[in-house]
């Protein structure tokens, strides 16, 4: 077999001019021959037999890429080539699949995503069948974002949010001596802030109940929440289960293990209808409200177990010499172990928040509607029904952009502070 | 008062020191015991007695699929727990399976020298880590399977099986004397568990290395062949047939009916898990030094010996215990079935029962009580085997 393809000698160096051009050649005719084949349906190779008629693009493409093998070629980029794509017979065959399954899987995917698709008109109508009907998402738009909130009151949740954003950005620039007062404003004040922004009903704001609340704005509004309320529960959780009181510690690891051990969906059932029947008679929580307290509690649960890494990577040296100065156990934990600990599980707690976001579209199966919620809720209308693709793949986009540069950002602060120690 | 209290305790070391504890302890009680009262008082004023009994009473309401169990509407309660934790551990077992294959290739893939396949690779993880499952789950139900054909012009595997709108329909196997053929590959396990014991035990004796590999091979394909030939075991197919229900109506009958929510769950859990469990594998692979595959290279390993004694042992250690708690999540994921009506524990038990019966607690709690069984039997295993394969340092 060898020898018939080396019919004009092993590919080498010194041969470069007879090799590389028969090489680019025969692999460029694979490569033609799956484009056309795969995007104008002509077949230029269909004088061979049918069953090898498949297999000529690769092996066309195989000969090609065994001429082109030639090792310290001199030309810098053939020889990057070859390293990369094409370092022996079984990679050169992968590299092949895979460029000829994205010749023709990429182009059907931008004409339905964005050659073929519908931008412009208002109705059902406007939209063909050939490509994706962004029209659906258009008209959408601020359903998907902010649920059923009536669109008059909708500057309250874009401020609220500007607010946070601005806060959050403000903490990396300001002083560190003011850093202090903006991070407690942040955890203790500014919830209740917007809560009562968003929320409504006194300072002459429209009272709008949380049921109209939804889209994406109730993912960050759960997530932002839960984080915050979840910080501190979390933090008592990872101390308990590391003292050395029987009662405290068993307690904690039972918490933990019991939160940790049920999926979330058990435990947002659980909000909805087996913790009302804890609550005294006659007291009524709003569902928002105890799906939130569900997923906090949730949440501490895991936020114990990252903390808890930074605690145990603490060396034994703080806690002895924190106790040399005297310092009992709360000024110890609050001003030399924590502070540090902290530090260290930071992209921990990013990962956590990420995790998170991610969960939060769960809250539909109680009934209320985030992003996903909406799309289900619209792709329902009797006037925009069949668009279901088109709603989660926007729904994946977005949610991807988020999680995506989030994953980045934590992965970016575990090589920040890797190098710190 | 305050002041009291403190030189009380300062008197009495021994109560100081638990008194913290105490303290909680009377917390937690309190907050168990307010919860149990309300729980009383808003139960009584329902009428509704606290107890498991309505496990007993007959469910009267129908499940879309209940295999291994047998069910319908005249069961009680109890039965349909059961179907659900059956459909739960059988989503569980399908995606663990195909995470485990997916997350395996292309956690190697990652690490080829190939750069168009670690690209792939790496994006394929990029893209599927971060998108929230649920979203997936619709994707795959509600846009890529209500896409397939009608059950008329179904997508037809060799004659085998037809996938179409109404899910995967494949030939079901009609055992006699099914149960012979199942002792025999039991007994065929247990042998080649002696024949490995045996090896081990000759090679450290006497450094002889007995081919176990084909032996048990043989051992595995004989012993339920031979039940085929004179143990009376015979095995047909029933193929699933395209019949006209009505004028426009089409459905398979016979066979087994892989229902589109079970593929659709399948999927999307096994291509979101099998993200993590890539990301698990690459880092037990690149856990193992070089200086472990050169060190066994040079007292004159073979390449496979080198990948079987050496690479792998180690890579596994990093790998196993993060890929159970994929696992893990990859189950208390199956919970999503709930939405797209997959007949779970969760949708059979917490949610149509529950609905009929009006018990929120007792079902609730049964509901978290078997996740958190299934949760700690799998971190019990877990901690044992850990254990079982830590370094031994003498």
């Amino acid at each position: 077999m060898i020898k018939i393809i080396n019919f004009l000698g092993t590919p080498s160096r010194e041969k470069f001019s007879l090799f590389v051009p028969i090489g680019i050649f025969l692999f460029s005719l694979g490569l033609i021959d799956v484009t056309l084949n795969s995007l104008f349906d002509v077949n230029i190779t269909s004088f061979f037999p049918r069953g090898l008629n498949y297999f000529t693009p690769l092996i066309f493409g195989f000969l090609g890429l065994y001429y082109l093998r030639i090792e310290f070629s001199g030309n810098k980029m053939l020889d990057k080539l070859n390293i990369n794509i094409n370092s022996n017979w079984f990679n050169s065959i992968l590299t092949l699949l895979i460029i000829f399954v994205l010749i023709q899987n990429i182009p059907p995917l931008l004409n339905w995503l964005i050659i073929d698709a519908n931008f412009v008109g208002t109705t059902k109508k406007d939209c063909s069948d050939s490509g994706a009907c962004w029209i659906f998402i258009k008209i959408w738009f601020p359903r998907l974002m902010y649920g059923l909130y009536p669109n008059a009151e909708l500057w309250r949740i874009n401020t609220s949010f500007i607010m946070l954003i601005t806060l959050v950005v403000a903490l990396f620039y300001i002083p560190i001596k003011l850093k202090k007062y903006l991070i407690i404003f942040l955890i203790f004040v500014f919830p209740f802030i917007m809560f009562n922004l968003i929320h409504g009903g006194n300072f002459g704001l429209v009272w709008v109940e949380t049921t109209a609340w939804g889209g994406l704005s109730l993912t960050f509004i759960i997530s932002v929440f839960a984080l915050i309320l979840c910080f501190p529960i979390g933090m008592f959780l990872a101390l308990g289960r590391r003292s050395s009181a029987p009662v405290t510690r068993y307690a904690s690891i039972g918490f933990i293990e019991f939160w940790r051990g049920v999926p979330l969906i058990t435990v947002l059932f659980m909000a909805s209808v087996m913790f009302p029947m804890f609550l005294p008679d006659g007291v009524y929580m709003d569902k928002l409200f105890r799906v939130i307290i569900a997923i906090t509690l949730f949440e501490a649960a895991y936020m114990a177990e990252v903390i808890r890494g930074g605690l145990q990577a603490l060396p034994r040296g703080q806690y002895d010499a924190a106790k040399s100065l005297g310092m009992g156990y709360w000024r110890l934990h609050l001003l030399v172990i924590l502070p540090q600990a902290l530090k260290l599980v930071i992209p921990g707690i990013a990962n956590t928040f990420l995790a998170l976001v991610k969960d939060t579209p769960l809250i539909l199966v109680v009934g209320l509607l985030e992003l996903v919620g909406m799309i289900d809720m619209a792709k329902t209308n009797p006037d925009w029904l069949g668009f279901a693709t088109e709603g989660y793949v926007f729904a994946g986009i977005l949610f991807w952009i988020i999680c995506f540069n989030m994953s980045r950002y934590s992965q970016r602060l575990e090589e920040k502070y890797k190098t710190d120690r | 008062m305050n002041l009291g209290i403190t030189t009380f305790l300062d008197k009495r070391p021994k109560i100081k020191k638990y008194f913290p504890q105490i303290i909680t302890l009377l917390f937690i009680i309190f907050i168990f015991g307010y919860f149990t009262y309300n729980a009383q008082v808003n139960m009584d004023n329902r009428g509704i007695d606290f107890g498991l009994r309505f496990l007993g009473e007959e469910a009267s309401f129908d499940i879309s699929f209940t295999p291994f169990v047998e069910y319908d509407g005249t069961k009680p309660y109890a039965k349909a727990y059961l179907v659900g934790l059956v459909n739960t551990l059988i989503v569980a077992a399908i995606g663990i399976f195909f995470a485990t294959i997916l997350g395996v290739i292309i956690g190697i893939s990652r690490l080829s020298s190939n750069y168009l396949i670690s690209k792939i690779s790496e994006w394929y993880i990029e893209i599927f880590r971060n998108i929230p499952l649920l979203l997936q789950l619709f994707f795959w139900y509600f846009a890529a399977l209500r896409a397939l054909p009608l059950p008329k012009e179904a997508i037809n595997f060799f004659d085998i099986a037809y996938l179409s709108i109404k899910g995967l329909y494949v030939p079901r196997f009609v055992w006699t004397n099914g149960s012979v053929f199942l002792f025999s590959i039991v007994a065929a396990i247990v042998a080649i568990f002696f024949v490995f014991k045996y090896t081990r035990i000759q090679q450290e004796k006497s450094g002889r290395r007995i081919p176990a590999f084909l032996i048990s091979l043989g051992i595995i394909i004989v012993l339920p062949l031979l039940t085929f030939l004179i143990g009376g075991v015979s095995l047909t197919f029933e193929h699933p047939e395209l019949k006209q229900l009505s004028k426009t109506i089409y459905n398979y009958i016979g066979g087994v009916a892989i229902i589109p929510e079970l593929m659709a769950l399948a999927a999307a859990l096994s291509l979101y898990t099998a993200t993590f469990i890539a990301e698990c594998v690459r880092a037990g692979i690149m856990g193992v030094t070089k200086g472990q595959k050169e060190a066994a290279a040079s007292i004159g390993l073979t390449p496979g010996q080198i990948l079987r004694l050496v690479v792998m042992p180690q890579a596994l250690r990093i790998i196993i215990p993060p890929t159970t708690n994929q696992y893990l999540n990859l189950t208390k994921n199956s919970s999503l079935a709930a939405a797209i009506a997959y007949p779970d524990l969760v949708l059979v038990f917490a949610g149509t029962a529950m609905m009929q019966t009006g018990r929120a607690i007792e079902i609730i709690s049964i509901t978290m009580l078997t996740y958190l069984s299934i949760s700690i039997a799998i971190s019990i295993l877990m901690n044992w085997y850990n254990k079982k394969i830590a370094i031994k340092e003498k």
